[in-house]
């Protein structure tokens, strides 16, 4: 759809932007929803997956032959039962995924390369069977050296995780073979110039550790291969259609042959995006004819599933003393961890886009390391970048004697500027969110003791891609959309709502479905913060094609032309000439429907090329005991741009839980890790995502500067909110403190230690 | 080959329990299950047998008199909270148990659960100790009553032998214008284990001043800890700010901590000395109440 | 080895189930039972998704073992509603959107039934501190924190 069709500035909604009760509610405050783990099957085995002891070790050879004997033992299955799918392997028309390092990555084959890669997976008639039998295994492994940090994975004699792995990327690069997997740089003007023409500097090093999206529901599957080798598959999936492709390359079937169903999901943030478990239990299933049910601990959760890189940054920013930026600069090393595919490029791309500034020499490096292959989680690399911008932003604020927002916005990008990947920003809504956020109450709040107040800005590009959506209409007048996206924070009633809103009808008579990939058209993944923003637009499409299809059927039974007819607000209305018909509701239309042409049901596909960027401002006052470093958040607001609201609720929705998350990964969240390699802490009880707590309500402001790109103006929400709160909470630990903490979490011992040792250490 | 799943048994009195326990060398003590079925799921493996003693009626019996508290070992740390009067005369005590997990785990976490299984961080622990509470232990040749502070003889150790358990606690009635208190550091303000806790109760003269006190360490050395140059700091004083900083200088000496995911040794010694000056506040103004 | 049977009371209702000695109540609730609302997060007591309610008591049902519901009253997230009447809890989550892929609610609404029987009034500190053992990862509790408030005070009213 092209922008002459937007109406997102003038059109009156009757129903975007009203919080209906979302229609798979019910189920969900009575436990009837089915999420990936609710699913069963008459005669279902068990599979469980035999995890790695080691960070690094070549396996030389793999003996199954005691674990099979063990009673209920159906299937043992390791690398053998699976094709060897080429490393660098990339279908053509795909989205860029090295499936050879995806096969890798669900069952090792060389090399094991990280402590709980899975090696082998079980089957049995119990749990208890399979794991007993997981645990007579025999391995020969080559222990090799594990590298567990971004210094030993760059040392001159570094152990190589992937023998024959050339740096990629167009900078100078390494010779031979190498942990760096790839190279990024964005320049742009005389980057030398520009600092020589700043007349102050700030700079930094930076350092985040690796954390978990922390979904609360593990990973689950069922698989059930039949006797024709077609292959059902039901988990909880950010996207079915990519879980259908991996399945068929992992495991080696046809994809005609596989369906696979997207259960109910509990939170995936990114990180139920890659497959884990599902070609295993489909592999399962075939060696023991038989349906298989895989569900990870949580433990297995943390050592297995994908975490994002941990970080080790350099950034500096020049500016003149009227605070323009004249000069940016970063080098970043982010954690690849297992296989190449850090969002070290996103994190280059998004970390000083939001400002203007000539000069600059964005660098980054994607580095591979024995520890869990990292996933997408939320804007991935994004907060990360901006934790060191914005906390360079602030210190050059102080330096200045500026306000923090005006100096912001002072150098704010707005429609036209370049982003310094490229290309240039459309409409968008930067400098209205910081105005909203100075002139918010929360912004001029009196502060009290050991208390400070930190803000900081995001912004994620958001995504369209592919999707597809049917409408159907019954013939009492209600209508079915129908979409392969799955809901996993309210968007079921978001597609419900731009339906009724094109067809007039109250929203509860349109019942939204996600459906299998055998029953919609196809759809990417729930993620990049496009379901809302593509898969709305195809349903959008879709409606108006039913609507159209409704004012052919009142024209037929009114026997005028179909220009005479116009839809309002669920009606059909004869004008022009033949005003004297009237109107015909929709309910009228479609109990005629047999009569005038049979059922009406429409499809649409779109691709969107872009969407439209999102631009968050987050306020965080926070308050430190100075005797014991621990810290609260006491107040916290999120001012973002929406474009529109669909459905205000599911908005505030994604700006809290995207604080929360960033403010977890601020004070307390990290992977700790032995001396093998080990993660020490793989449960909720020493991963400390915050619990109620710890937080206070988070407030929000919902900003709405139409994207043309949409019919309604929708941007995407969900990923810009986790992109400030790094940089906002150590902006406020700064104001409280006196401290600039550099390295993340900003847990009480280390807050404490710089306190006592006047930040010297931080 | 086959495999064993764990059996599971309910005795209804002392005696079947202490059978029980005697015959098998693999059975263990159910009380709330929040520490032995989180070892079992984190691969310690499941024991062979499973000694439920919630149906015991002694070991769910709360008695209160004018000689203090008798408490069955497996009453729940909710329903401990839950009682006015225990929150009333032992705050301190009341305040480690209602500390211990979430509400949901406080449904089932139990005072001889914690205290059995042993671990340097258990914060109905040290209040305890401060409070002088005695485990009551049940056995093949009888019963005998082990005081707190001598139960833990190292992580994961306890004096419990073969067939014994903890029936049941006793703690005497606080002294008149005694108190006490129990804080314990967390990096979140829920659901952790202790970096450090401390215990305090103190006990004034008629002039107000602290006549006796006991400061007991948590999560900062092999068990739980009396330190007895804090509570001599304590003694005599109206807690001015010299006696403070010298109980909290002893408390930082005393402790002799590990470094672990939960905490380093620097500031586990740290925060040693700041509790205990925080909790020996409050344990004062409580007694100063009375 | 034999598999122990239990008679126990859920949700109103006489049941009766097989179960090993180590099989955790949640066990069999989600699989013999094929009661699914309650939900498994962690079975090591530190999610909530699983909490139901024994004897009166909220507990984490991975951390109780399926034989010690012998003769004990269960409820869980199923029987909560009032036939087909949703309770002001369950209606309040609905009505502020408290929930985002919903995978918490069944746990957060049994908590917070339990809650509001033992405190009709509580503040939001108060809701906050008992619901701490309930994780969410999506929603930042704020929207769960305001419908537990917000359901109190229908709660109230009706009783009034
Ligand atoms: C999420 C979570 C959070 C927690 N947070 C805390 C916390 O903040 N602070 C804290 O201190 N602990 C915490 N714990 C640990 C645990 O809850 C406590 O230690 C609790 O008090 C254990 O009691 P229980 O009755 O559940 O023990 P059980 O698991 O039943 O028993 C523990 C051990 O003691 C033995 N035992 C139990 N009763 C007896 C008896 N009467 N006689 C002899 N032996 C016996 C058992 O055989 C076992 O070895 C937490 C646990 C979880 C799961
Ligand atoms: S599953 Fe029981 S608390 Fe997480
Ligand atoms: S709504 Fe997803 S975890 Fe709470």
């Amino acid at each position: 759809m092209s922008a002459d069709t937007n109406e997102g500035q003038e059109r009156k909604f009757k129903r975007i932007g009203t919080r209906p009760i979302r229609h798979d509610g019910l189920d969900k405050v009575t436990g009837r929803a089915r999420f990936g783990a609710d699913y069963a099957l008459p005669g279902m085995l068990h599979g469980v997956m035999v995890r790695s002891p080691y960070a690094h070790a070549r396996i030389l050879s793999i003996d199954i032959s005691q674990a099979e004997k063990v009673p209920g033992v159906r299937a043992v299955v390791t690398r053998d039962d699976f094709p060897d799918v080429p490393i660098g392997w990339i279908p053509a028309g795909s989205t860029g995924v090295d499936l050879g390092a995806n096969a890798r990555t669900v069952m090792a084959r060389e090399k094991v390369l990280f402590h709980g890669h899975a090696f082998a997976a079980v089957a049995a008639t119990t749990e208890l069977a399979a794991r007993e039998a997981g645990k007579l295994i025999k391995v020969e492994w080559e222990v090799l050296t594990p590298v567990l940090s971004l210094e030993q994975a760059l040392a001159k004699d570094a152990p190589i995780l992937h023998e024959g792995q050339e740096t990629k990327g167009d900078h100078p690069t390494p010779e031979g073979d190498s942990n760096i997997a790839n190279q990024v740089c964005f320049e742009g003007g005389d980057i030398a110039a520009g600092f020589e023409e700043a007349d102050v500097i700030v700079e930094g090093h930076f350092e985040t550790p690796m954390v978990h999206q922390g979904y609360i529901e593990p990973h689950a599957c069922l698989a059930n291969v039949r006797e024709d080798g077609t292959c059902e598959v039901w988990c909880p999936t950010q996207g079915a259609f990519g879980v259908k492709g991996e399945v068929a390359s992992i495991a080696g079937i046809e994809p005609s042959l596989v369906k696979v169903t997207p259960t109910e999901i509990g939170g995936g943030f990114g990180g139920k995006i890659p497959v884990y478990i599902e070609p295993v239990a489909v592999v399962l299933s075939r060696k023991a004819a038989r349906p298989v049910k895989i569900t990870m601990s949580r433990e297995e959760v943390f050592r297995g599933s994908g975490p994002t890189s941990g970080s080790r940054m350099w950034a500096r920013i020049g500016a003149k003393s009227d605070g323009t930026f004249v000069a940016v600069e970063t080098k970043f090393d982010f954690e690849a961890g297992a296989f190449r595919g850090s969002p070290v490029g996103a994190a280059c791309m998004t970390v000083f886009s939001p400002y203007n500034c000539e000069n600059f020499r964005i660098f980054g490096r994607d580095i591979v390391l024995n520890k869990p292959r990292v996933a997408a989680y939320r804007a991935p690399g994004a907060p990360i970048g901006a934790f060191a911008a914005e906390s360079l932003i602030d210190e050059l604020a102080m330096k200045l004697d500026r306000n923090p927002i005006d100096l912001r916005i002072q150098n704010a990008v707005a429609e036209g500027d370049r982003a310094k990947y490229g290309p240039r920003f459309g409409t968008i809504g930067f400098k209205e969110v910081l105005e909203a956020t100075r002139s918010h109450p929360h912004y001029k709040a009196e502060l009290g003791p050991n208390q400070g107040r930190g803000v900081a800005a995001g912004f994620w590009f958001n995504a369209g891609m592919q999707s597809s959506a049917t409408v159907s209409v019954n013939d009492d007048g209600s209508a079915v959309v129908r979409t392969g996206n799955p809901d996993i924070g309210g968007s079921r009633a978001s597609m419900a709502l731009m339906c009724a809103e094109e067809l007039g009808v109250d929203v509860a008579r349109v019942r939204p479905l996600v459906g299998d990939t055998d029953s919609v058209g196809y759809c990417d993944p729930t993620g990049g913060s496009r379901v809302t923003y593509a898969t709305g637009m195809a349903v959008i499409e879709a409606t108006r094609q039913v609507v159209d299809h409704l004012r052919a059927r009142a024209a037929t039974i009114w026997d005028i032309e179909l220009d005479a007819v116009e839809w309002q607000d669920g009606n059909a209305v004869a004008i022009n000439g033949s005003a004297e018909k009237g109107s015909m509701s929709l309910e009228d239309i479609a109990r005629k429907m047999r009569l005038t042409g049979g059922p009406i049901v429409s499809s649409a596909s779109v691709n969107p090329p872009a969407a439209g960027p999102g631009f968050g401002v987050h306020v965080c006052d926070l308050e430190v005991d100075p005797e014991t470093g621990v810290s609260k958040v006491i107040r916290y607001t999120v001012v973002q741009d929406a474009g529109k609201a669909i459905h205000p609720t599911y908005v505030e929705g994604q700006y809290q839980g995207g604080a929360a998350q960033g403010i977890g990964w601020a004070l307390n969240e990290e992977y700790l890790w032995d001396a093998e390699g080990k993660v020490e802490n793989a449960g909720f009880l020493d991963y400390r995502i915050p619990v109620a707590s710890d937080l206070p309500m988070i407030d929000t402001v919902i900003v709405e500067v139409a994207n043309p790109l949409h019919p309604y103006g929708v941007r995407g929400v969900g990923e810009t909110p986790i992109v400030p709160p790094l940089g906002a909470v150590a902006n406020a630990m700064r104001h409280a403190t006196g401290i600039r903490f550099h390295r993340l979490p900003m847990s009480p011992p280390r807050v404490l230690d710089a306190l006592d040792s006047d930040g010297a250490s931080s | 080959m086959t495999l064993e799943t764990s059996r599971f048994e309910s005795p209804t009195d002392v005696e079947g329990a202490v059978a029980l326990l005697a015959a098998e060398g693999g059975a263990k003590v159910l009380s709330g299950g929040t520490d032995l079925l989180v070892q079992m799921r984190l691969g310690a493996g499941a024991p062979q047998v499973f000694v439920d003693v919630k149906r015991i009626p002694r070991l769910m019996a709360v008695r209160l008199g004018s000689e203090g508290l008798t408490i069955g070992a497996s009453v729940p740390a909710a329903e401990i909270f839950e009682n006015e009067s225990i929150r009333s005369l032992w705050p301190g005590v009341a305040e480690a148990t209602d500390l211990i997990g979430s509400t949901q785990v406080q449904g089932r976490a139990t005072w001889s659960g914690n205290l059995c299984n042993a671990s340097p961080a258990a914060d109905s622990v040290p209040a305890l100790m401060a409070c002088g509470a005695v485990a009551v232990i049940a056995g093949p040749s009888g019963e005998r009553r082990v005081s707190v502070d001598a139960f833990i003889k190292g992580p994961g150790k306890t004096v419990l032998r073969r067939g014994e358990l903890v029936v049941e606690f006793e703690i005497p009635a606080p002294p008149p214008r005694s108190a006490d208190a129990y804080l314990r550091l967390i990096p979140r303000t829920e659901m952790d284990i202790a970096v450090v806790g401390a215990g305090v109760q103190v006990e004034l003269d008629d002039g107000g001043a602290i006549a006796s006190a006991r400061v007991v360490l948590g999560a900062v050395a092999p068990t739980a800890l009396f330190v007895e140059a804090a509570a001599s700091a304590l003694i005599g004083s109206r807690l001015e700010d010299a006696a403070l900083d010298a109980a909290a200088a002893a408390s930082r000496a005393a402790a002799t901590p590990i470094d672990d995911r939960r905490g380093t040794i620097a500031y586990r010694k740290k925060i040693a000395g700041v509790l205990t000056t925080r909790a020996a506040k409050i344990a004062f103004e409580r007694a100063q109440a009375r | 080895m034999a598999k122990l049977r239990v008679e126990t009371t859920i949700n109103g209702e006489e049941t009766e189930f097989l179960c090993s000695g180590q099989d955790s109540l949640l066990d069999v609730l989600r699989g013999p039972l094929a009661m699914t609302g309650t939900k498994e997060g962690c079975t090591t007591g530190d999610c909530g998704a699983c909490s139901i309610v024994l004897d009166g008591r909220l507990v984490p049902s991975c951390l109780v073992l399926a034989a010690e519901a012998e003769g004990r009253v269960v409820e869980t997230i199923e029987g909560v509603a009032d036939g087909q009447k949703l309770t002001a809890v369950q209606q309040q989550f609905l009505e502020h959107g408290a929930l985002q892929c919903g995978i918490c609610t069944p746990g957060f609404i049994i908590a917070a039934e339990k809650l509001l029987e033992k405190n009709p009034d509580p503040t939001e500190e108060e809701a906050r501190y008992y619901l701490a053992g309930n994780l969410c990862r999506c929603t930042g509790y704020d929207k769960i924190i305001r419908a537990v408030l917000d359901a109190a005070a229908v709660r109230r009213e009706e009783r009034a």
